[in-house]
């Protein structure tokens, strides 16, 4: 199936290597991500003010877009995008008044009929793959590889547009299953990595990311797997500082799930990126035996 | 290999504003009228401030803001905390009283950005940071306290 991908910025500049894991896989399970022809920023942060529809519009074009191109769905690959277009979806459904001003300003394109479905490439992996078809696609399995799964907030709140179980989420402790992988429960997995304040409170990120990591270490994880490439900047750049602010601290090295599926299903490891890790993740996958 | 420690102190913090605006109404009325929550269901349980991932470093406590906004206790538009909130909405899921605090905290933002009020820097970043730094914490930052 060739799905619609939007990029969003960050999957374009930091976080290559997530999109090219990501395209890898659905290559390699028969699927393949297809970008679209135009897409525009999408804001990051959901509006949030009853009166601010301008905030809106930036989502409601890239939406307006897919719908152009005659797809019926969208897969996201960054949280925070997938959690803004879909806020954005669920408030031109549930106002119609909102859709009519929003499709009225930007006049100079198509109107929007809520007819697309926004999927984070999760979703997509785990309810049009699924995961059982997946696991029999392991080639490598992650045997022997304790893994933290950490959510983060925009996958999983508001519940509205949750793709999971707000509280107590499932899908990367499946998917590690479904990988050969040891999941390593924490309950830090759901609690915010500290996001943007990584910029204007940096030792509140490392704090963060002390705080989400040693607990996770305590109970015997090797490393931690997640989707968001901020929580992947602030829980592997932050979280190799902070090891200059706690005493025995050693930051552990951090996955997006995207790489360590192309590593189960055999693909070329150059893709990963490893290099752009602070943490270096080689180390433990020659340690386990995932990597050669 | 990217992610070496940085141990030079930055100047960067989050913004504090003195000047209170002026308001046209209540404060109350002026917050209920831009989130659209009922903060007078609010019983001062505290599930939402012991939720909250940043409640150590705030000067106000989640709950605490909601008392002052009813005490229409302008003070509040002073807090720290309506700034280190990450909109991370725990205090949204769990609230008892299914009042969506993290749109509270962000019309008490509103308030004071709509008055033209913003003090985000990010000349303290080094050149590494500038590149390394994923573009949505820059473009989520400037949405928050620029507006």
């Amino acid at each position: 199936m060739e799905m619609l991908y939007y990029p969003g910025c960050t999957l374009k500049t930091s976080a290559v290597n997530l999109e090219r894991t990501a395209f890898a896989i659905a290559e390699a399970l028969g699927h393949s991500l297809k970008e679209m022809d135009e897409w525009n920023c999408c804001g990051v942060v959901a509006s949030l003010t009853s009166d601010d529809l301008m905030h809106h519009l930036a989502p409601l074009r890239n939406l307006i877009h897919a719908q152009d191109e005659g797809k019926d769905s969208i897969v996201t690959l960054c949280d925070m995008c997938c959690n803004t277009l879909k806020q954005t979806n669920l408030r031109v459904k549930e106002s119609e008044d909102d859709l009519a001003t929003l499709n009225d300003f930007m006049d100079l394109e198509n109107d929007y009929s809520n007819s697309v479905k926004v999927l984070h490439f999760l979703e997509f992996l785990r309810d049009e793959v699924g995961f059982a078809v997946l696991k029999k696609k392991v080639k490598q399995p992650l045997k022997g590889l304790k893994l933290m799964p950490y959510y983060g907030c925009t996958m999983l709140r508001p519940r509205e547009v949750a793709i999971d179980d707000a509280e107590e989420p499932v899908v990367l402790h499946d998917l590690i299953r479904a990988l050969g992988g040891e999941v390593v429960d924490n309950p830090y997995k759901i609690e915010c990595c500290g996001s943007y304040k990584t910029i204007d409170e940096k030792e509140l990120a490392s704090n963060r990311a002390y705080r989400i990591s040693s607990f996770a270490v305590e109970r015997g994880a090797d490393a931690i797997m997640l989707s968001c490439p901020l929580c992947r900047y602030n829980l592997d750049v932050r979280g190799k500082e902070a090891e200059s602010m706690f005493e025995n601290y050693k930051q552990i090295p951090i996955f997006y799930y995207t790489q360590l599926v192309a590593l189960a299903l055999g693909l070329d490891a150059d893709i990963c990126e490893f290099e752009r890790n602070a943490v270096d993740p080689v180390p433990v996958l020659k340690e386990k035996g995932v990597m050669q | 290999m990217s992610g070496k420690v940085d141990t030079e102190d930055t100047e960067c913090h989050t913004k504090e504003i003195t000047d209170i605006p002026k308001l046209d109404g209540s404060l109350v009325e002026e917050v209920m009228a831009l989130c659209e929550e009922n903060i007078f269901g609010c019983y001062q349980c505290g599930t939402c401030s012991a939720g909250c991932p940043f409640v150590l470093d705030m000067d106000l406590t989640p709950d605490e803001v909601i008392h002052y906004i009813i005490n229409d206790n302008l003070d509040v538009l002073k807090s720290k905390t309506i700034w280190l909130c990450s909109s991370c909405f725990v205090c949204a899921e769990r609230c008892p009283r299914d009042i969506n605090i993290t749109k509270v905290m962000e019309a008490l933002r509103q308030i004071i950005l709509r008055k033209n009020i913003d003090e985000t820097d990010i000349s303290c970043l080094s050149d590494k940071e500038l590149r390394e730094i994923p573009q949505m914490a820059f473009v989520s930052l400037f949405r928050k306290n620029i507006g």
